[in-house]
């Protein structure tokens, strides 16, 4: 039994590994059309991060929202319900955060902090909920309002960081840049490594996503959820009120993709800016595909792309390859991990793949000895 | 006076709407195909970006926009092919494989332009084709017909692509596939054949539609030019039933609004930027909403064929 367990484990990673390094193989095969060399551009990209404190730490900074925004695609993909929203709730997490900073200036940290992060989730959480209301009342297609609904709040921030919450200071300089005051300094979070910007928002993400974990595999509330994604029809008859599930999934994705927006503006910028969110709400998507759906997984797969991405920036500086190449390798990521889905649900295909190519190499070896 | 320029104000909001429908259209009657047979293609924006690229790259090098439209058609088709692969051979969630798709198209696109243009470049696109006679008429000559040819193609899709659908053999081996495919299987239809011919039959439309974006309006490229309008296109056939009549409507009424939009901008009526951007987005949404109610659709949508238990 645990045998078994372990082997699937093992076939399991070696299959994701498989999708990564077809994802990567297709990479180079752009990369040389590009004109760049990839063996160079893959070798900064890899040894990058992981070569000095400054990668490593960055690695976690990049890795927090990836995580933070995968472990709310986890609670709604395994409910059955696709958030394609997060770029737009991560924005309307980081600007309502902003907001309330600073709204509240005066106030102290122990109830500043808890009030701006809760106040993010809720934004979050509303602009996620507002997709699943329309799912369960009017059938409407999730993925596609989630969609509209990233370019309304993306317009909406905008609108915001240039006119009503626009630096006063950047107003009477006259430079306009569109960005908020710095939030006050008691609600930014702890840096963790001197002189890194690594925070402690990272942790925040790890133990957040234990309690995902245990959310999800021990909580009667988990359960249904998960009992609604693996099979709407059973669970109405089970006497289970999906469409209330699916709208708490997507709120809570919703609010995770929030969380994230606030901790990127508490730990990282200290105000809310235009490239706020660079695609963390698509690649934390990929975090949680790569992390097979599961909050744990999640964690390993967060880091795993925090530092692809922060070698893709490396790499653009070093040798001048655009880091869009990384946003094209995860799209590619997802193909092949969603493609060999199918060798995973159906193992003996795997096997038969095997014999037939075996079989046919023998009846040619035999076939060539004949000849002979 | 005042009555002149409200006259031309109209007849301004209409020609630029008729106009601005084409891409939703091209993109739009596509999809329609792909899901009749029973596959979403959630990436037709990423393919949109790659075909607006191409088409775009392809006309600056050799100054021929039909070329680049010709590549536009030939990248559509291959991105096609690669979503059949994911969806149809290896039966994956057709709705993540298609986001899959939108960011490999997505960041592609970006990572091409940044490497061989780096800047916005003024292209010299598609000339508008006034047709003799027509374009004369007052009023409806400038709306209807003083656009591109790829505008005029556009329209004429919409009945072609009736008659294909409803008419033809072919036609019905789509929506056999796409409601019944195990019936079609067992009457010789090739389900995946038929399923594939769909997917990159719509991409190449999708690719067209990106094209037309670069060459036959903008005149040039920008970032992310597409702008969301791959995903609209998707709900549009789901607000136009699935049927070319529907998705004729929906594209007009969302152009016209867009269009309304643009020009309110123009008039320079004090409305943030920001707000009036908005309002297609707006619109999506109530359209899918108000378009509830059990409404039909192919049977098999998203499902991957498979065939029971072979000996």
């Amino acid at each position: 039994m645990n045998n078994q367990i372990a082997k699937s484990w093992f076939v399991q990673v070696l299959i994701l590994l498989g999708a990564l390094a077809g994802a990567l193989l297709i990479g180079a095969i752009l990369l040389i059309l590009a004109g760049s060399d990839p063996i160079k551009a893959y070798s900064i990209m890899f040894t990058g991060p992981i070569g000095s404190e400054f990668g490593l730490t960055e690695t976690l900074v990049r890795a927090t929202p990836l995580l933070l925004v995968g472990l709310g695609i986890v609670i709604s993909f395994r409910s059955g319900i696709l958030n394609i929203g997060g770029e737009g709730q991560i924005l309307m997490g980081a600007i309502t955060a902003s907001a309330v900073a600073l709204l509240l200036p005066g106030w102290p940290k122990v109830i500043l902090l808890p009030l701006v992060l809760l106040a993010s989730c809720v934004a979050g959480g509303i602009w996620g909920g507002i997709a699943g209301w329309l799912k369960a009342r009017l059938a409407v297609n999730e993925i596609l309002s989630t969609v509209m609904l990233n370019q309304i709040a993306l317009q909406f921030y905008l609108y915001l960081i240039r006119g009503p919450l626009i630096d006063p200071q950047e107003v009477a300089y006259g430079t306009g840049v569109p960005q908020t005051a710095m939030v006050p300094e008691q609600v930014w979070l702890t840096r963790l490594v001197p002189g890194m910007r690594l925070h402690t928002g990272f942790i925040l993400a790890l133990i957040l996503a234990i309690v995902v974990y245990i959310f999800l595999w021990r909580t009667t509330i988990g359960y249904r959820m998960r009992a609604v994604g693996a099979g709407p029809e059973a669970s109405r008859y089970g006497g289970i009120r999906v469409e209330f599930y699916l709208i708490l999934a997507i709120a809570l994705a919703g609010a995770f993709a929030g969380l994230a927006g606030a901790v990127e503006v508490l730990g990282v910028h200290h105000r809310a800016l235009e490239s706020l969110s660079a695609g963390y709400g698509f690649s934390g998507i990929v975090a949680a595909l790569f992390g097979r759906l599961h909050p744990l997984g999640t964690i390993p797969a967060a880091i795993l792309l925090g530092a692809l991405i922060l070698g893709a920036d490396m790499m653009q500086r070093a040798v001048n390859v655009p880091a869009a190449i990384v946003m094209a390798i995860e799209g590619l990521v997802i193909l092949f991990v969603v493609s060999s889905d199918l060798l995973l649900r159906k193992p003996e295909l795997l096997t038969r793949i095997f014999t037939r190519y075996i079989s046919t190499r023998i009846k040619q070896t035999k076939e060539a000895g004949t000849g002979v | 006076m005042e009555d002149v320029i409200s006259q031309g104000l109209i007849v301004g909001i209409l020609a630029t709407g008729i106009r601005l429908a084409t891409p939703f259209l091209l993109a739009a009657l596509g999809e329609m195909f792909t899901q009749r047979s029973g596959v979403y293609n959630l990436g037709i924006e990423g393919i949109m970006l790659m075909g607006a690229f191409m088409g775009f790259f392809v006309t600056w090098r050799t100054g021929n926009p039909y070329l680049g439209i010709l590549v536009s058609l030939v990248v559509g088709a291959l991105m096609g092919l690669l979503m059949g692969i994911v969806s149809i051979t290896f039966k994956a969630e057709q709705g993540i494989s298609g986001i899959g798709l939108y960011m490999f198209g997505w960041g592609l696109s970006g990572l091409l332009f940044r490497l061989y243009v780096g800047a916005i470049t003024a292209i010299e696109g598609l000339r508008p084709l006034r047709i003799p006679g027509l374009s004369d008429i007052p009023y409806i000559g400038t709306i209807f017909f003083s656009h591109n040819w790829l505008v005029y193609l556009a329209y004429i899709l919409v009945p072609i692509t009736w008659i294909v659908l409803y008419k033809t053999t072919w036609g019905l081996k789509v929506r056999a596939v796409g409601t019944t495919p195990e019936a079609a299987d067992t009457l010789g239809v090739s389900v995946d054949g038929i399923r594939y011919q769909c997917l990159i039959l719509g991409s190449m439309l999708a690719g067209l539609a990106g094209a037309y974006l670069t060459v036959g309006q903008a005149n040039m490229y920008a970032d992310y030019i597409t702008a969301g309008r791959g995903f609209i296109a998707v709900a549009l056939v789901y607000f136009g039933r699935w049927s070319p009549l529907g998705i004729l409507a929906g594209s007009l009424l969302f152009s016209m609004a867009d269009s309304f939009q643009l020009w309110v901008q123009v008039l320079g009526i004090s409305v943030p930027y920001e707000l009036a951007v908005i309002l297609p987005y707006v619109i999506t949404i109530v359209a899918l909403a108000v378009s509830f109610g059990r409404v039909w659709a192919p049977a098999a949508l998203g499902r991957p064929y498979e065939r029971g238990t072979r000996g």
